[in-house]
């Protein structure tokens, strides 16, 4: 019914502040089963267009579309709950609850139970099951009795994109997922995302760095520069043309040795 | 079937399952194992305050919401059912509408409150609750024709919860089984239900929310909770239950007044009991109210003795006479919140913090 519209499209999205354009009428198309990578320098806007996307911030003017319905003054909650669904470049946990407690919730908000008072919520075994499932996959089931606030920074990284999964969106959106992790801990989280991308159902939106990591998992890149979508297309070809080797690979060149 | 009752919520100590039970044994037998007129009334008291306790916890302690207009939802019930035994007489359905009255207004005011300025960031809603509570105190006490101002209300409350009331003309454990002895279960048993409902309330997916609302709201958001429903949800919960609690203080006392029930020191008292006996845990509703009222009751008796026994010794006597019981309680806070910062609870299940 909604195969006609791309999963996400973003049309003339732009925010200012005061009179910075951080994100400068970025238009763009998000196909199911599609892995789009967003690069551009620091302070290009990447976040912030995902958090226009996601609904932390409002935009000035523009229109984010899901399954070509208009997302327009929902609220942050209201857009996760028809399927955008985002893990955090800062680690943003629940911290002094269990990790089983933190994708219990995730899964307790996609089940709609939250508003119910009168039964224990230990007593809906399906949500633990569902929890305990998602902590398998992430390899954190050991864990799972650990309050968040004693978990490593990897660890917690995990349990970040554990959150994302277990909450079964159309959209995902990971911003920098590998940051700060040790090298040992980073092909645990490619993996992950790698077989979230078999589900082609779902489009995934990812600000990434690290060329190695883009190229192992992105089939498309944009590239912003100063709020504007400059680049669109095959990794390849995006990261050999003239405006990103000018616009982003000029600006931090220890982070996009392409070659190496 | 225990465990149900208590929602699966185990006190998760020995010693804390320990302190729980004698409390709650001494309170359920105690116009037996503690004769005498102050000793039931300071029973009945810590039963009530248990429940005003708890129910601020759901809101401090597990919403993370600090709100001072708990004692105006406390008073508003009380006023509810004073007010109806005061103007339609002593009888159950008076008693009983008059409570539900008050609940309801304290449910609708409580949903005003938290959808106009739970949006706000922490600080100003504890301000905004503040100040709407001391207007409320004020206007309560200049509207004297109503509420009998300062001097409050006093009312007879049904003949069959007054001493004058015999059940049985021979005595139990020389106990007369009496009017007062009713009011006196209708209380320990109304308190122990809301107790268990709470407890209920913050070990369901809703509670369970509420943790999440508390530690992290943008996150809580951004995987599809609406954040301002949960914390108003709260705050009418918690606020509903204050105003039942101030209910049963109403017909407790068979009295009334902004001194009882709207007084900022009662709040302060509120917020000690639940630090004292450890945020978020229910448990530390039912410690740190026991503990608080007792030593209000009791401290200043004690006091009185051990200044009478150094009579001899000139400064210590002075610093223990009982007018000085406020100053020790002061000191007794300090220590607990220094060593303790967990809450009795806390401590007892062995959290560090």
């Amino acid at each position: 019914m909604t195969s006609e519209h791309p999963v996400l499209e973003t049309r003339d999205l732009t925010i200012r502040f005061g009179g910075h354009v951080a994100v400068d009428a970025v238009s763009c198309a998000f196909q199911r089963g599609t892995t789009t990578a967003i690069v551009g320098p620091n302070g290009a806007g990447k976040t912030t267009y995902f958090n226009l996307i996601s609904g932390q911030l409002t935009a000035t003017s523009g229109k984010v579309l899901l399954n070509g319905e208009d997302l327009s003054g929902l609220s942050v909650a209201a857009r996760t709950d028809r399927g955008i669904g985002r893990a955090f470049q800062l680690t943003n946990l629940f911290p002094s609850l269990t990790v089983r407690e933190n994708v219990r919730l995730v899964a307790q908000a996609r089940a709609r139970r939250g508003y119910d008072l009168f039964s224990v919520a230990s007593s809906h075994v399906e949500l633990i099951e569902r929890a305990e499932h998602v902590l398998a996959e992430v390899r954190l089931i050991e864990k799972a009795d650990q309050t968040v606030a004693a978990l490593s920074h990897g660890d917690q990284r995990k349990l970040e994109v554990a959150m994302l999964i277990a909450l079964q969106p159309q959209v995902l959106m990971f911003d920098e997922p590998t940051a700060g992790m040790s090298v040992d801990e980073v092909p645990v989280v490619l993996d992950l995302i790698a077989g979230l991308k078999r589900d082609t159902d779902r489009s995934i939106l990812l600000v990434e760095h690290k060329m190695d990591v883009i190229r192992s998992l992105a089939d498309r890149i944009i590239v912003l520069h100063n709020g504007a979508l400059v680049a669109d297309g095959e990794p390849a070809e995006v990261i050999a043309s003239p405006i990103v080797q000018q616009a982003y690979l000029g600006r931090e060149p220890e982070e996009e040795t392409v070659d190496a | 079937m225990l465990v149900r009752i208590i929602s699966g919520d185990m006190p998760r100590s020995r010693l804390l399952s320990l302190i729980v039970l004698v409390i709650g044994f001494s309170l359920l037998f105690a116009p037996f194992l503690f004769p005498g007129i102050k000793s039931l009334d300071t029973a009945a008291r810590i039963a009530i305050f248990i429940v005003l306790v708890a129910s601020y916890d759901l809101l401090l302690g597990y919403t993370g919401i600090v709100s001072f207009a708990h004692t105006m939802f406390y008073g508003i019930g009380a006023y509810g059912t004073a007010l109806a035994l005061d103007a339609w007489g002593p009888s159950f359905w008076a008693m009983g509408l008059g409570t539900l009255l008050g609940a309801l207004v304290a449910a609708v005011l409580a949903l005003l409150i938290g959808l106009f300025s739970l949006r706000v960031r922490a600080i100003f809603f504890a301000m905004v609750t503040l100040a709407i509570a001391s207007a409320f105190a004020v206007l309560v006490s200049q509207m004297s024709a109503f509420t009998g101002g300062e001097d409050g209300l006093t009312y007879r409350i049904p003949r069959e919860l007054t001493p004058a009331f015999r059940l049985m003309t021979d005595k139990i454990l020389d106990v007369s089984i009496n009017g007062r002895l009713l009011a006196y279960y209708l209380i320990f048993f109304c308190a122990l239900v809301l107790f268990l409902v709470l407890l209920r309330i913050v070990n369901s997916p809703f509670g369970t929310t509420l943790k999440a609302v508390r530690d992290n709201s943008f996150r809580a958001e951004a995987i599809g909770y609406r954040v301002i429903w949960y914390r108003t949800g709260a705050t009418v919960l918690s606020a509903v239950v204050a105003a039942l609690a101030g209910s049963l203080l109403a017909i407790w006392l068979r009295y009334t007044g902004p001194a009882t029930t709207l007084s900022m020191e009662i709040m302060i008292n509120i917020l000690l009991m639940v630090v004292i006996g450890g945020m978020g845990t229910m448990y530390g509703a039912v410690v740190g109210a026991t503990i608080f009222i007792l030593a209000q009751t009791y401290l200043q008796d004690l006091m009185g003795i051990a200044s009478k026994a150094t009579d001899g010794i000139p400064l210590l006597s002075e610093l223990i006479a009982p007018e000085r019981w406020l100053l020790w309680l002061g000191v007794l806070f300090i220590l607990s919140v220094y060593f303790f910062p967990t809450g009795i609870v806390g401590r007892l299940r062995g959290e560090v913090k």
